[in-house]
This record gives C-alpha cells, structure tokens and sequence, in this order.
C-alpha cells in the first residue's frame, strides 16, 4: 500500500475543515468517541447539525476563535492507499503555514466556493503550491449544492483556472465538483450531478499515479553520520548512513565523495535487515565503500556524471516565517541537507506579489509571509540542484542565529 | 515489465522514522529515549536499533516510573533492555513525592499520571539531556496533530503552541539555548494501525497485557479498570473476572482494559480494524476535559 501526502488549502468560509470532516467521517476513520465529542461540542455551541468541521480543529484557540492557526496532520486510510493529509489556513496571514504543509506534499487540494469562483486566494493556493513543486493538483469546486448543481458554473470555473494555470509550470492539474456539506462526489458519485463523469475526490487521492514523484535519476546521498560500531564482530566496519535524496544506488557504483572529489566504489548497501541489492529514494540505508576514504557528516556521496552544483553564491525564492522582518545584509546560519553553514544576504531581488505573480522590485521589506527573490553567499560552497529539478537537494531554510528560531524556507532556483 | 520504484506505506514511515533518529544522534549531545514499555516506545526503541546498525543503540533508555505499574511491563521492561544490551534509567515518581516535589491526588480517580511530568523534567535535568525520544504519535490525540517532528521545550520544559518552529521539508533545527531541550517524535506519522502492521512485520516482541488474557476487573464511566490496590473503590463498584486485553500500556490507574479474545497480533489488528473507538478512548487522563492533553503537554508532559 503505498502512502500519499497532501495538503488542503482554502479559508475558514471554503468548506475546507468540513471537506476534511466528510473524507474522514465518509471514510469511516473517524471513530465513536471522536464523534460523540464533536457532536455534544456542535450541541453546546446551539449548531443544528454535527458539525464536521470541529474534528480538525485541534487547539483551544482555535476551538474558541473557530479558526486554523497551525498545520494539522490528519491521517486516514482506505484498503487502496494511507493519507497524511498537512491541513492548513488559507488566509494570506498564514502563507507560511501554507508552504510547510505544502513543502511535503505530493498532492495539493485547493477548494473554491462555487458561487464566488476565482479568488485572489485561488491564485495565492495555486501559485504557492506550484512554487513548492507539488506535482499534482486538484481544484475542489465546493458547494454546488448552492448553485442548483449547475454543470455552466462549474465548466466557467475551470476554463477560469485553465487559463490561469497556463502561466504556471503545474504539471498534474484535475477538476472535481463536490458539496462537502452534502458529501456529492466526496467519497460517493453524486447523484445530483449526472452530468459530471469524472471521479470522485477520494477515487482520484486513492488512484493519482506518485510513484514517479520521487527523482529517480540524479543519485544523490546526503550523509548523515558515520557508524563506527567498534566491535570485534564489526572491527573495521566504517558505514555512511544517510537517506536517499534521490536517484538509485547499488553496490559496485563508482562514486564521488564531495566536497572532497575522492572516488570510490560502493562496497555494500546495509540494513538492519541484511544487505540489499539496491537503494532509491527515499530510503535509510548506511553505505559502506571500498577505499578508506574521509568521509563525514554534510558531505555528499554521488555520481561521477551527473554532480550537483558547487557554488557559495546562490539565487533563492524565500519565504519568509518570522515577525522579524529579513535583514538585509544580514547573516543567517544555513540548513541544508544534512549541512550546516551560515550566509550573508547579498541582495533582495525583488518581492513577489502571490496573489498576481507581478514582481516588486522598489519594495524590499521582507516581513513574515513575503515572498522573495534572494541572493546569498554561504560560508562555503553548498553542494545542490535547483528546486524544480530536486525537492531534496534543492531546499533550505535559514535560522536566526540570535534566536536559533527557523526564520525562513528557500527553494533555490 | 519496467521495475517500479516505490515503498510500501510501512517501508516510507520506517524510513522517515530512522531518518528522524539518526538526525537527533547529529544534532545532539545527551540523548535519552523515553520507555515506557508500551508498543509505540517499543517500536521506537526498535527502529534506533535499526538506524545504528551494526553499531549498538547510542542512547539510554528512560523509564519514568509511577510506581503504579503493571508487574508485566516491568518484567518486561527488564528483560528487554538486557536482550538489546541498553542501559536503563529510571526517574521515579515516589521519589518525587517522598522529596515533597510533588504531592499525591487523593480521592477515586487519583492518579500519578500529572505528577510525571514533574519527574520526568527532573530527570531530564539530572541526567543533562538535551534531547529524548518519544513515541508520541499525531494521531493519538487533536493536540497532538499539531507537534512537531522537533518539538522545543523551554528551559522550564514548557511547550508552547503557539510558538513552535516550522518544520519544512526534512530539515530539522535542533539548534536552542543553553538549559532548553527538544522532544522529538520520530513515530509522528504513524497510526495505531500502523504500529500494529509494523509489529507484525517485523515480529516485535510485546508484553503480554495486550493479547487477552483473564483478569480482575472493575467497571468505572464505562471504562474497564484493572482490580488493584493502587486504585481504591466504591463500594458499587463490582469486581469481575472477565476476558480482557489492553490497548495502550501507561500508568494502572488511569489505563482501561477492553473485552477482547484476541491473542495474537493479527487478531489484534482485526479487532483495531473493526474497533469504532480509539485507543486513548480507553485513558482516564485524557477524559478530564476537552483540552486535557493540550494542558498537560504545556506543562511540560510527555
């Protein structure tokens, strides 16, 4: 069974906790003691029906302000597919709730209420989840039950978002007209739009091809640390554990170790479980090669002709999470893979409008939710690939070094 | 036929999880990992020993201890750490309280359960770790949808929602002051169900107090307790002998049994499969209001 990741974007008034509500409620994955808990919630507050939508809003100031200030994971499973679903707030104030959920997530649902159409935050939605290079996208088009089931709405709708999409790279994008309230082509076909023959939501989550999600092309192995087990049994055993960022690895690969440039040759491939044939993303493994090499936390192992970037001078799209607005000319310490650096900012390109796409270059001020186009210079040379080619390698976020809080997301370009 | 690439749903959390560990191995100094001898910390302890292969398990494990145990998981606990060749460290609530650090609830739902978290930060600060390891998952508990993979705690171990560290891809900041700590849950993403397939494909030892078995039992708010000196009762509250099993393992006051003839992995994952209730549906503790859990792991709890 494999496992699907997605995150939900849309404002308090789309449907969105309740959409979620429906998928787990229709699903049957939520249970008897969760339901009875929303269900004297919706009585005490004087709702007429159980409202769903009290499910997935989990903190106390939400429960009381009625809205999602955080991501929320929600989990449910059907017998063809798992679902993590990165749930989150749609309003422009919580753009950076947004990216996080979205920054793991191979498919993005964005709801759109029926009578409204396109939105400023349709773009936002649509905008952030192309720029975090979700590969699949699904335009809810909710609350038909308020526009009679009318197939004009919701054609006028998509031709909308078509058009729009065109301008941007989305790879996947797919079209489904739903009544969360209602449950109409939720998890059951709707009755009410016979006109409509595509899938149902859920059908699409359960059959949406991901197994090509992943880069399996360009071999990439941040090391995360070296096990050394100094034991009789393992004497001289000296292995590189890390997670796959991408591509395929088997033992006899000639490899390169960067930064240093020392090739060598994979030796074994080791699991708790014994050795394996081969390694593709994302898996743990520890790799283990035929030269004594120097070899340690932060570099990267991969193949001679296909190596990432080396550069300390890097373009990045920042999204900004902190009240303190960026400094310019400021220094942040750097996560990166399993590397750690620190920066100076060069230059603010310009900051970019989500709602339109349309670049300020005159305003400068990068506060929390702004997106921006940046320039860096790391301490030393960052070994990557453009985000668009490598989610993996092709991330990083910046840290206060005052503060150690995680002040900014950066897919570099 | 063209070879797929893909893992399984198991294969991928597994994967996530040992990635997660081998991260707080990097970033951190003093480690522990929180054991409490129920399946989630079970899983966790294993997939460490998966992450560090061949070398041996890099972090102690910590028992915060009630006093109010079931004899099996401690039986258990025992015999488990000598099997994987792990140290033990045991922060004891009784001390807490013979210390006057904290003091005992009284009356019929009284339970230690609150004062751990008072052991557990002494112990944290005794033992000078700057991170430890729990097998917390978010689907437990709404409060808990929200934790983080790297979840900041304050230096007085306080967690505050409102201000966590956004968690972006799978980098992980595990960067703090002095005097703060991280918890860190690398079973985030797991389920119930997961963790009983997990079990099942990786035939991982549990203790017996999850496969059914007959015990002595009374009835409270529709809950099954387990008859036992640590619990007194009421005197209409019967106790019977009925076929049971638990579901979660914690402290014996505030852990309830369920009817259950399942006695053995897979006829338990039949019985989660087909159960309307959740797991925690059987935990006094978080019945105490509506935002119990969100409360307690403000104060710093588990």
């Amino acid at each position: 069974m494999e496992l699907l990741r997605f995150t939900t974007a849309g404002s308090v008034d789309d449907g969105k906790s309740t959409l979620i509500g429906r998928l787990l409620y229709d699903s049957k994955s939520i249970f008897e003691d969760q339901y009875a808990a929303i269900e004297e919630s919706s009585k005490r507050k004087g709702d007429a029906t159980v409202n769903l939508a009290l499910l997935t809003d989990g903190l106390r100031a939400e429960r009381e302000q009625g809205i999602t200030i955080d991501v929320a994971y929600r989990y449910f499973a059907t017998p063809k597919r798992k679902f993590i679903i990165a749930d989150t707030p749609g309003h422009i104030q919580y753009t950076r709730n947004m990216v996080t959920g979205a920054s793991t997530a191979n498919l993005a649902i964005i709801l759109i209420d029926a009578r409204l159409g396109i939105q400023e935050q349709t773009h936002r939605h649509t905008i952030i989840a192309t720029l975090l290079g979700i590969p699949h996208i699904v335009f809810c088009v909710n609350k038909m039950d308020l526009v009679d089931y009318a197939e004009d709405v919701f054609e006028n709708i998509k031709a909308d978002i078509e058009a729009f999409a065109s301008k941007l790279n989305v790879i996947d994008i797919r079209f489904v007209p739903i009544s969360a309230l209602k449950g109409d082509n939720v998890v059951h076909p709707s009755e009410n739009m016979p006109w409509y023959q595509g899938s149902t939501l859920l059908y699409l989550l359960e059959t949406i091809h991901i197994g090509s999600d992943h880069n399996h092309i360009d071999c990439r192995f941040p090391v995360q640390g070296v096990i050394r087990p100094q034991s009789t049994e393992y004497h001289d055993f000296r292995g590189y554990a890390g997670r796959i960022a991408s591509g395929i690895f088997k033992p006899g690969d000639e490899v390169v170790v960067l930064p240093s440039g020392f090739t060598s040759t994979i030796r074994a491939i080791h699991t708790f479980n014994g050795e394996i044939e081969e390694a593709f993303a994302p898996m743990s493994v520890t790799i283990t090669l035929t030269d004594d090499i120097d070899v340690s936390r932060g570099d990267m192992i991969v193949r001679e002709n296909n190596q990432p970037e080396v550069s300390q001078d890097i373009d990045l799209m920042v999204c900004w999470l902190h009240e303190k607005p960026l400094q310019p000319n400021g220094k942040y310490a750097i996560r990166h893979t399993t590397n750690d650096a620190r920066c100076l900012i060069k230059e603010v390109r310009y900051k970019l409008d989500i709602n339109t796409l349309h670049r300020h270059e005159e305003d400068k001020v990068i506060g929390m939710n702004d997106i921006a186009r940046v320039k860096i210079r790391s301490t030393k040379p960052l070994l990557y690939d453009r985000y668009a080619r490598n989610r993996e390698t092709g991330s990083l976020i910046l840290i206060d070094e005052g503060t150690n809080e995680t002040v900014g997301a950066a897919m570099i370009l | 036929m063209q070879k797929t690439y893909s893992l399984t749903h198991l294969q991928e959390l597994e994967a996530e999880a040992i990635y997660v560990l081998r991260e707080v191995a990097a970033q951190f100094e003093r480690v522990g990992l929180l054991f409490s001898g129920g399946k989630d910390s079970i899983v966790v302890s294993h997939l460490a020993r998966k992450a560090f292969f061949p070398a041996k398990l890099p972090f102690p494990l910590v028992h915060i201890d009630t006093g109010h145990n079931f004899p099996e998981t401690i039986a258990f606990r025992d015999s488990y750490c000598r099997k994987i060749g792990a140290e033990l460290i045991v922060g004891s609530v009784q001390e807490s309280i013979d210390q006057g650090k904290v003091v005992e609830e009284k009356g019929y739902n009284a339970s230690r359960n609150v004062l751990q978290t008072v052991t557990l930060l002494d112990t944290i600060e005794r033992e000078k770790f700057d991170a430890v390891i729990g097998g917390a998952r978010r689907d437990e508990e709404k409060a808990r949808a929200k934790e983080r993979f790297f979840s900041h705690r304050d230096e007085f171990g306080q967690w505050d929602p409102k201000n966590q560290r956004p968690e972006l891809w799978n980098i992980f900041n595990g960067r703090k002051q002095f005097g703060e700590h991280f918890r860190v849950f690398p079973i985030s993403n797991w389920t119930e169900m997961d963790v009983w397939q997990y079990i099942l494909a990786e035939n991982i030892e549990l203790p017996s107090l999850y496969f059914s078995h007959q015990r002595e039992v009374f009835a409270r708010d529709g809950v099954l307790m387990a008859a036992s000196d640590y619990i007194p009762r009421r005197d209409s509250e019967k106790v019977e002998k009925k076929v049971v099993r638990f579901r979660t393992i914690g402290d014996i006051t505030c852990t309830g049994a369920v009817e259950s003839a399942a006695d053995s992995v897979e006829k338990i994952i039949a019985e989660v499969a087909a159960s309307r209730t959740t797991e925690r549906g059987t935990r006094a503790d978080d019945k105490r209001s509506e935002a119990a859990m969100e409360d307690r792991k403000k104060d710093g709890y588990f």
